[in-house]
């Protein structure tokens, strides 16, 4: 029997790992009918203690498209958990019922504990602040597919860079690969964190850390873009100076490279002017399609299906 | 000058950083011992100017040395037998260490999850940094108490 295998961390599979999920995720996108029975009769329960639509219904979505079903609940008040269940009391019961659970919860190392007492894949949907393996899986995913490969290329991450889990986690991925300059572009108030670049500099991973966005638009291949939000200020006068360097408007993309690509975790708010959503270079509802078929690929990975 | 005589059986703490013996000490469970215990606080030391000193007449196989690792690593671990000290022990920073410190990140699923053990692990050995396992907090010394 296989070991029990779980999705807590994108750094669980090794790069070798990602490359097959990723291959797999391909073949999917070429061919997605020819996977459409690959779980008939698998469940997937999506436990999620805190609401998140998109990365939801994406897993939901991912299930049914391989032709397996779905159970499980939206918030904490329509769970067990809401009458004080346990989280690891919570995945013995679901292991009963699904295959596999892709489990989101506001408390950090949730899922971790879900997997230590599950007889099931237990998938990381996110952790409070912690983590959230499948939208790093997805910009991998994104990046090789519009890309070609994980090398060689130069990636601005521009916003909120301190408090944003989806940076972080990205960084420490893209880390492994060979080539990659990264361009750290926020105020500097929500600098990346010294562990990250401290990381970078004991690889001898080159990086630069710029306030402005167009300084650095040229050189980029890739650009990350998140949200400045702004309650992460000390005050609205820096807030209202600093705002309008962090949003992406046609101005800024003129300065761009023409093979220049967009991303962003979503929800955006305003930091991309709905006017480049046309633009070939916009990438981050491809995007969202990748999210699916990663998550198609690591639902069949952790079930073991062929 | 105090003087504490010596110990037949059992084994001696030394150099430990003044201050931290009575932290040793209940890290340790040395309260719940039906052993003699002799606390030497501030003894005056050449290398450290002052440090802390434990005598403890029992086996030492009843010592977690990786909390004593944990807590201090640069403490002498005497085993003595017959009056007479048979055995120094160096202690290596431990890999995880389960029970001895609590996570204080209130986001950490160890803050409301029931009878979850509290395990940190070394993240940087040469940094000596310790990270909750669910969480990945780093322990600090200076915002956590002891369990």
């Amino acid at each position: 029997m296989e070991k029990l295998r779980h999705m807590m961390n994108p750094l669980d599979f090794s790069v070798e790992e990602l490359e097959n999920l990723f291959d797999l995720a391909g073949d999917i996108e070429r061919d997605l009918p020819g996977f459409s029975h690959k779980c008939d009769g698998k469940i997937l329960a999506t436990c999620f203690y805190e609401p998140s639509t998109r990365t939801r219904l994406s897993f939901e979505t991912a299930m049914i498209r391989l032709g397996g079903q779905v159970i499980g609940f939206a918030d904490a008040n329509s769970s067990s958990a809401a009458k004080g269940e346990s989280v690891a009391d919570t995945i013995r019961v679901i292991s009963c019922f699904a295959d596999i659970c892709a489990m989101r919860h506001p408390k950090e190392g949730a899922p971790m504990v879900a997997a230590s007492k599950s007889t099931i894949p237990v998938i990381n949907a996110g952790d409070g602040g912690h983590q959230h393996p499948t939208q790093t899986l997805t910009d991998l995913l994104t990046i090789r597919s519009l890309y070609g490969s994980l090398k060689n290329f130069t990636i601005g991450l521009c916003g909120d860079l301190k408090f944003g889990r989806t940076v972080h986690s990205l960084i420490n991925a893209l880390s492994r690969y060979e080539g990659i300059r990264f361009i750290f572009i926020s105020p500097k108030e929500l600098k990346v964190p010294d562990y990250i670049t401290e990381m970078l500099r004991q690889k001898n991973i080159p990086y630069e850390e710029v306030i402005k966005l167009e300084e650095v638009m040229p050189q980029l291949d890739f650009l990350y873009m998140t949200r400045v939000q702004k309650e992460r200020f000390f005050n609205e006068e820096d807030y209202i100076r600093l705002r309008n360097f962090y949003i992406l408007d046609k101005e800024k993309m003129a300065l761009a490279k023409e093979k220049m690509f967009i991303l962003h975790p979503l929800p955006r708010v305003n930091e991309i002017s709905v006017e480049i959503d046309d633009d070939p270079r916009a990438a981050y509802f491809k995007q969202v399609q990748y999210g699916m078929y990663v998550r198609m690929a690591l639902i069949l990975t952790l079930l073991g299906i062929k | 000058m105090l003087n504490i005589g010596k110990i037949e059986e059992g084994f001696v703490l030394d150099h430990i950083q003044a201050g931290k013996s009575m932290q040793i000490y209940r890290h340790l469970g040395l309260d719940k011992l039906d052993s003699t215990v002799a606390i030497i606080k501030n003894a005056k030391s050449k290398a450290m100017g002052k440090k802390d000193i434990l005598k403890v007449e029992c086996d030492i196989n009843s010592l977690d040395l990786d909390v004593l690792a944990f807590v201090d690593h640069n403490i002498t671990v005497n085993v003595i037998k017959d009056g007479e000290i048979i055995e120094k022990r160096s202690l290596v920073l431990p890999k995880q260490i389960t029970g001895v410190i609590k996570c204080h990140n209130p986001r950490c699923i160890s803050s409301i999850e029931q009878e979850l053990p509290q395990i940190f692990y070394l993240a940087d050995e040469e940094r000596e940094i310790y990270r909750c396992k669910y969480c990945d907090e780093k322990y600090s010394e200076g915002d956590a108490n002891n369990l």
